[in-house]
C-alpha cells in the first residue's frame, strides 16, 4: 500500500496541474480533480432575524397609534407568529441538519448533485473519468483492506484474548487494535488530521465527540484505544463485539438494559473509576449529524463523573461525504457510498480536558463542552434536540412561546427563565 | 431528497409560476427544493404531517393556522404550485410593480391580497367576518393556558369594539383593513438567492 500509494501520489499531481487545481496537499493516494463549475451558493435562504421574541414583536408594534396602550393585545400581533411561521417553512435550522450538507461547488460525485444541470461534455468525461476511477480502481483496494482490517480484529483480539497476563496482554491488545483501525482507515482512504494530541484522553477518563456517523470511532480509534459503549447487536457486529471485549473491557449494552438511565450510568461509573481501563468514547448527540452542526448532548453522559476529554470532529465535505443518513440508507450501503468517495478528509482537535465545577448541574456542563467543540471545529451550536430526527418537538416549547406571548399583552415585566431554543451564531 | 430537482421541474412550469407569482427562476428552484426536502413520501404534494416536521413551525402557536392557508378547502394535499401560490402572497412588493397597469389583474402580492390572507387566517369559516368567537380562537392559540376566560374575553371584546365601524359585533375585511394596513408588510419573506 506504501508503494502504490506513492504512484497515486504522483500521478494525483501530474492530473492535477493538467486540470488546473491549485492545491493539492493530501498525502493520500486518492486523487481529486477540481472544476469549479456553477458555483451553487447556499448560504441561508433568507435573512433571519435573530432578536428574542420581545425585540421583534417591539418592531412590529412601533407603528402603533396612541389609541392602544404599548401592551395590549392587537389583531397585528398575529403577524408576528405568520413571519415566524412562514420563514421556518421556506427555511428552517433544524431539518437540514438530517440531511447532507449542500456544496459550494460541484465535487464530480452523483450523489451530491442536488441541481443537476447538463454543463459541458467536458466536465461529463472528467466525471466518466472519475467514476472509473472509483468504482474499478480504488473500491477493490479499500474492500480488500477493510476485510483485512476486520478480519484481523477478530482474530488478532481472540488471541490475545487467550494470554493471562496483565501488562503483556494489555499491551498487545492495543497493538492490535491500533493496527486494525489503521487497516480500515487505509480502507475508507481517510486522511486525518489530529490537533492538539497533547490533550489525548487519558485512561479512566470519558472521551465526547461529536456524531456524524459511525466512522467516527475509525477516526478516533485510529491514534489512541477506547473502551467503546454501545448496544450489543447480533451477526456480524456481535462476533466483533464479542471478540473486543476478550482483549480489553468495552462495555456492551444489551437493549433492554439502556432503557433503565441508572443501570447504564452505575455501569459507566464503575468502568470509568478502574483507572486502568481505558478511556470511554461516547456520542452524547445520540445520533448521527450532518457535521454542519452541533445538536444537543444528553446530561446523561455528564452525570458519570470523572474528567471529560472533548474532541471535535470535522468532515472535508468535498472529498466525500461521510453524513450517515439512517433513515435513507443502511449501514451496507452507506460504507460502499464510503468506499466509492474520493477520500476521508478529516481534521480532529482534541480539546483540554473539562470537570463539572462546583454548582453547575449536568445540562449547563454539558451546554459548555458542546459550545467548546462546536467553537473548535467550526460548527453550528445548535441547543435542538438531535432526536429531532425522529420524533416530534416537545409540546412544552409551543408552552414557552405562549407564556412570552402572555406576559408581553398582560403586561408582566421580564421573566428570567431563558428560552429553550436560543441560538449562538457560528463562531 | 430527489436527486436531479431542477430536472424535475419542467422548464414551462418554470415559466408559468414565474408569471403567476412573480418569483424568479433561482427562486423557483431553490423552493422546489426546499418543497422537495420536505417531502417525505416523495409524491409531489406535502401534507400537514409535512409541514409539521419542521421543529420551529411545530412550536409556532398559530402553526397550525399557517398550515391550514397552504392547503385548499377541503384537502389534505398541496402541490408545488399551491405551495408556491401561497408564499407568493409575501413576496415584497418591488418598486417596479407599484405603477402597473390597472387593468391588469392584480399580483397575489399586492396590498389588499396580502391583507385578505391574513384576515383569513382568522376568519376560519369564510363568512368574511371575524366573529367574537373566532377572535378568541385565535387569542387562546396565542397565548394557551397563561390568561384566564374573563380576561380573554375583555380582550376580545375590546378589540372588537375599537374595530368594528358599523355595530355588528364582529370585524369585517374592511374594517380589518384599517386597523392591519400599516403592520401587513411586516410578513413578507424576503428570498434571498
Amino acid at each position: 500500500t506504501v508503494f502504490s500509494g506513492a504512484i497515486f501520489q504522483k500521478i494525483g499531481y501530474i492530473l492535477g496541474t493538467f486540470c488546473g487545481v491549485s492545491k493539492l496537499s493530501i498525502c493520500n493516494p486518492t486523487l481529486l480533480i477540481y472544476l469549479c463549475c456553477s458555483s451553487l451558493l447556499f448560504p441561508g435562504l433568507i435573512q433571519r432575524e435573530g432578536g428574542s421574541m420581545e425585540q421583534e414583536m417591539g418592531e412590529l408594534r412601533r407603528y402603533r397609534t396612541q389609541s392602544i396602550s404599548r401592551g395590549e393585545f392587537a389583531l397585528s400581533d398575529s403577524f408576528y407568529f405568520y413571519r415566524k411561521g412562514l420563514e421556518s417553512i421556506v427555511d428552517d435550522q433544524v431539518t437540514q441538519r438530517f440531511s447532507s450538507e449542500e456544496l459550494v461547488s460541484w465535487n464530480l460525485l452523483t450523489r451530491t448533485n442536488h441541481n443537476f444541470h447538463y454543463i459541458s461534455l467536458r466536465l461529463t468525461v472528467i466525471w466518466g473519468l472519475g467514476v472509473i476511477i472509483r468504482y474499478c480502481v480504488l473500491f477493490p483496494l479499500r474492500i480488500t483492506l477493510a476485510i483485512i482490517g476486520i478480519s484481523w480484529l477478530v482474530i488478532g483480539t481472540t488471541l490475545v484474548g487467550f494470554l493471562p497476563n496483565r501488562r503483556v496482554k494489555n499491551w498487545l491488545s492495543e497493538l492490535v487494535h491500533l493496527m486494525c483501525y489503521r487497516i480500515c482507515a487505509r480502507g475508507l482512504s481517510a486522511t486525518i488530521q489530529y490537533h492538539n494530541k497533547n490533550n489525548k484522553p487519558q485512561k479512566g477518563g470519558i472521551c465526547v465527540a461529536n456524531h456524524t456517523s459511525p466512522i467516527d470511532i475509525v477516526i478516533l480509534a485510529n491514534d489512541g484505544c477506547y473502551a467503546m459503549v454501545g448496544q450489543s447487536h447480533s451477526g456480524l457486529m456481535g462476533v466483533i463485539q464479542r471478540s473486543m471485549v476478550r482483549s480489553c473491557p468495552h462495555v456492551w449494552f444489551e437493549r433492554s438494559e439502556m432503557r433503565d438511565r441508572h443501570a447504564v450510568t452505575s455501569r459507566l461509573r464503575a468502568h470509568v473509576a478502574a483507572k486502568r481501563n481505558l478511556p470511554i468514547l461516547i456520542f452524547p448527540e445520540g445520533t448521527c449529524i450532518n457535521n454542519t452542526s452541533v445538536m444537543m448532548f444528553k446530561k446523561g453522559s455528564f452525570e458519570i463523573g470523572g474528567t471529560i476529554y472533548p474532541v471535535a470532529i470535522k468532515y472535508d465535505p468535498r472529498f466525500g461525504d461521510a453524513f450517515w443518513n439512517s433513515a435513507k440508507y443502511n449501514m451496507v450501503s452507506y460504507l460502499l457510498r464510503m468506499m466509492t468517495s474520493w477520500a476521508i478528509v478529516v481534521n480532529v482537535w482534541y480539546l483540554p480536558p473539562m470537570t463539572r465545577q462546583e454548582g453547575e448541574d449536568a445540562t449547563k456542563f454539558a451546554n459548555r463542552v458542546k459550545s467548546a467543540i462546536a467553537h473548535q471545529g467550526g460548527l453550528l451550536d445548535m441547543a435542538w434536540d438531535g432526536s429531532l430526527k425522529r420524533d416530534k418537538v416537545k409540546e412544552e416549547f409551543k408552552e414557552h412561546q405562549q407564556k412570552m406571548y402572555s406576559s408581553m399583552v398582560v403586561g408582566k415585566k421580564a421573566r428570567n427563565s431563558q428560552e429553550p431554543h436560543t441560538e449562538s451564531s457560528k463562531s | 431528497m430527489g436527486s436531479r430537482a431542477s430536472t424535475l421541474l419542467r422548464e414551462e412550469e418554470i415559466e408559468e409560476i414565474k408569471k403567476e407569482t412573480g418569483f424568479s427562476h433561482s427562486q423557483i428552484t431553490r423552493l422546489y427544493s426546499r418543497f422537495t426536502s420536505l417531502d417525505k413520501g416523495e409524491n409531489g404534494t406535502l401534507s400537514r404531517e409535512d409541514f409539521q416536521r419542521i421543529p420551529e413551525l411545530a412550536i409556532n402557536p398559530l402553526g397550525d393556522r399557517i398550515i391550514n392557508a397552504f392547503f385548499p378547502e377541503g384537502e389534505d394535499q398541496v402541490n408545488f404550485r399551491g405551495f408556491m401560490r401561497t408564499l407568493a402572497h409575501f413576496r415584497p412588493i418591488e418598486d417596479n410593480e407599484k405603477n402597473k397597469d390597472p387593468i391588469a389583474s392584480e399580483p397575489l402580492n399586492s396590498r389588499s391580497n396580502k391583507l385578505l390572507f391574513a384576515f383569513r387566517l382568522y376568519d376560519l369559516d369564510r363568512d368574511d367576518k371575524i366573529s367574537r368567537d373566532e377572535l378568541l380562537q385565535v387569542l387562546r392559540m396565542m397565548v394557551g393556558v397563561n390568561i384566564s376566560d374573563e380576561q380573554l374575553g375583555s380582550i376580545a371584546d375590546r378589540t372588537i369594539q375599537e374595530a368594528d365601524q358599523n355595530g355588528d359585533n364582529s370585524i369585517s375585511f374592511n374594517e380589518f383593513i384599517k386597523v392591519g394596513n400599516v403592520y401587513i408588510l411586516y410578513i413578507d419573506i424576503d428570498i434571498d438567492i
